[in-house]
């Protein structure tokens, strides 16, 4: 029988603690939810980790040559590049979250989250916090095997963990954007498509894969503006040394102002959607 | 009479483009009563349901649901209510008792207490065994059950049944009718949707029937079914000529569809005492009959009576009309 001590529904929250306290539990659940859909779907275990780690090993092997006559000193390709693969692959990672919200929104189930008191935010939230722990895990696994063909972190633990750290803000606002990417554009391959359309010229545009010197004056000056430079310079220097403040303060700048305005508009629109 | 009712619809319409789904709906729900909505596809059923869930924004008119708005006070709606979709809304990859899991601790319950109600859920709607496979893993019965039991981790004070047996077979659709029966036998009130005439009949204290996106009559389902007329005798005869032999032999028949079915109406009577004096009758006038048979009305019957027009893709289509010679 149903009639036992928990079937009503229990007191509701009151106060902003409280409402700010159920609302990361619902995003808790939420994002325990998507981990696991996550481990039962190969596609994306294999898309998400066969795919960059390929990247490293391709990238460093194919241009490694020629790439590493262009860097200053003794910096082989390897090095320099594997902070701008963590940025390249999290910015690709990030369309997946546009799909898997858009196919959130074709089943049935996120019609049942709408009918239940829980936290708006936590259906958007679930998915871009279970999509950052999956892309920290990515990026474990692409050190791990950068250190099989050469790759050294020369500024410490702490550093290393910072490179991490600001490539995985710099995820969870590509996420965030996506996401609404994915309320506004109607079917989960167009979301795709059009992120892909974007973020393709805009991670060569950077100075993932190469230094700006070496670019035409024009593009170098675009990609000097490029969050995608800010982020990968501050992994790199992170990583292997070199001025780290400055384009910390603008990577987080832009992370941190981008997610303040694609938030709120998410949010509302997710609301108001039927 | 109660104070506030469990649901009262003023002039609901709601369009999706230039489809006119509800055009004005008025409903009144009581407490502690089970309202069956009756309609035949694309009636407006789910898009009813729909607005009074919260999932949907009418176009124009009000609803209150447990005393509450459902525009504006979606919130405190949503924490009274449960909701069972005509698609069963449960998470394709995670396994029965991680939904049920999912779900308690969505509607808040304590980690502890979620897990409890899981595993009571699960022992309760017959699914244990299957508590760690899949939901993508179950057949529809199973599936409509794990639906079911997510809408009542906590007990809600409304639920909504869209079509809730639309699909199952016979013994699956039982195995919900029962489940139904005791959560009424617990006092919640039930607003249920359904295409069969017989399920509302079987399970509603009432019976609203929806038709182009409004209520068409409303009735308990004696009171309906005295609308069509109750039960009736048909009798398919063999040879299209006896026609008007049978139906000057027989008293109050009257011709029924296809040129060969006579129908006699059974009011107030023991229908197999019916049965017995047709049968009687035709046999001393030595009329031949292909078949005879005691039918209820069905949604296409209640159509016909109230709207003058066959209901499109009614389910129990009336087969001894159909008997081609
Ligand atoms: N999202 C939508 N966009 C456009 N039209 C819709 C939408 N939802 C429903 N409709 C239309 O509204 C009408 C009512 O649909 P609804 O689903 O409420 O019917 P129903 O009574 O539940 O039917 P069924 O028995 O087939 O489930 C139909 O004509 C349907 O095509
Ligand atoms: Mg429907």
């Amino acid at each position: 029988m149903t009639a036992s001590a928990i079937t009503r529904h229990p007191a509701e929250p009151e106060g902003v603690v409280a409402q700010a306290y159920w609302q990361m539990r619902d995003t808790w659940t939420v994002t325990k939810r998507n981990l696991r859909h996550f481990i039962r779907q190969p596609r994306l275990l294999v898309f998400s980790t066969i795919q960059p780690v390929m990247f490293v090993v391709l990238f460093s092997f194919v241009f490694g040559g020629i790439a590493g006559a262009a860097l200053p000193g003794d910096i082989s390709y390897i090095d320099y590049l594997l902070p701008g693969i963590f940025v390249q692959s999290s910015a690709f990672r990030s369309t997946q979250t546009a799909v898997g919200l858009a196919e959130d929104l074709e089943r049935g189930v996120v019609d049942r989250f709408r009918s239940m008191p829980m936290s708006r935010v936590a259906v958007l939230g679930g998915r871009t916090i279970a999509d950052l722990v999956r892309s920290i895990a990515v990026i474990m696994l692409m050190i791990a095997v950068a250190y099989l063909i050469g790759f050294r972190f020369t500024e410490g633990v702490v550093s290393a963990v910072g490179a991490v750290l600001i490539v995985a803000l710099f995820g969870l606002m590509m996420s965030w954007l996506f996401i609404c990417l994915a309320l506004y554009v109607p079917g989960a391959e167009a979301a795709q498509t059009a992120g892909f359309v974007v973020l393709f010229p805009l991670v060569f545009a950077s100075s993932i894969f190469v230094p700006l010197e070496t670019m035409p004056g024009w593009l170098a000056a675009f990609a000097s503006q490029s969050p995608l430079t800010h982020a990968a310079d501050t992994a790199r220097a992170l990583s292997i040394g070199g001025e780290a403040l400055r384009p910390a303060l603008l990577a987080i700048a832009w992370c941190v102002g981008i997610m303040a305005v694609i938030i709120p508009i998410a949010v509302r629109r997710f609301r108001s959607m039927s | 009479m109660s104070a506030v009712p469990a649901v009262s619809v003023e002039n609901v319409r709601k369009n999706f483009g230039d489809t006119e789904a509800l055009t004005g709906v008025n409903l009144t729900v009581d407490e502690g009563e089970v309202l069956g909505l009756l309609g035949p596809n694309g009636a407006g059923k789910t898009t009813l349901v729909r607005v009074l869930a919260t999932l949907l924004t009418p176009t124009s008119g009000t609803a209150r649901v447990l005393g509450h708005d459902v525009v504006h006070e979606a919130a405190q709606v949503r924490r009274k209510i449960g909701l069972t979709g005509q698609y069963a809304a449960v998470d394709e990859l995670l396994t029965g008792r991680e939904n049920l899991r999912m779900f308690g601790e969505l509607f808040h319950l304590s980690t502890k207490d979620a897990r409890r109600r899981a595993d009571e859920l699960l022992e309760r709607f017959d699914l244990a065994f299957a508590a760690n496979r899949p939901a993508r893993t179950y057949s529809g019965g199973m599936r409509r059950r794990l639906d079911l039991a997510s809408s009542l981790l906590v007990r809600p004070d409304l639920l909504f049944l869209d079509e809730p047996t639309t699909g199952l077979d016979p013994r699956s659709r039982n195995s919900i009718w029962d489940i139904t029966r005791e959560l009424v036998d617990e006092g919640m009130t039930l607003l249920l949707t359904t295409q069969y005439l017989e399920e509302a009949d079987q399970l509603a204290d009432r019976i609203a029937v929806i038709d182009h996106g409004h209520i068409i009559a409303k009735g308990t389902g004696d009171e309906l079914k005295d609308q069509v007329g109750g039960q009736v005798v048909d009798i398919v005869l063999a040879d299209p000529a006896d026609l008007n032999r049978a139906l000057d032999a027989l008293p109050g028949a009257e011709a029924a569809s296809g040129g060969r079915t006579v129908r006699v109406a059974v009011i107030d009577r023991d229908p197999l005492e019916v049965v017995g004096e047709v049968a009687a009758t035709l046999n001393s006038s030595e009329i031949q009959v292909r078949d005879l048979g005691l039918r209820r009305p069905t949604l296409d019957d209640v159509f016909l009576e109230l709207t003058g027009e066959l209901a499109e893709s009614a389910p129990d289509g009336d087969d001894v009309q159909e008997v081609v010679a």
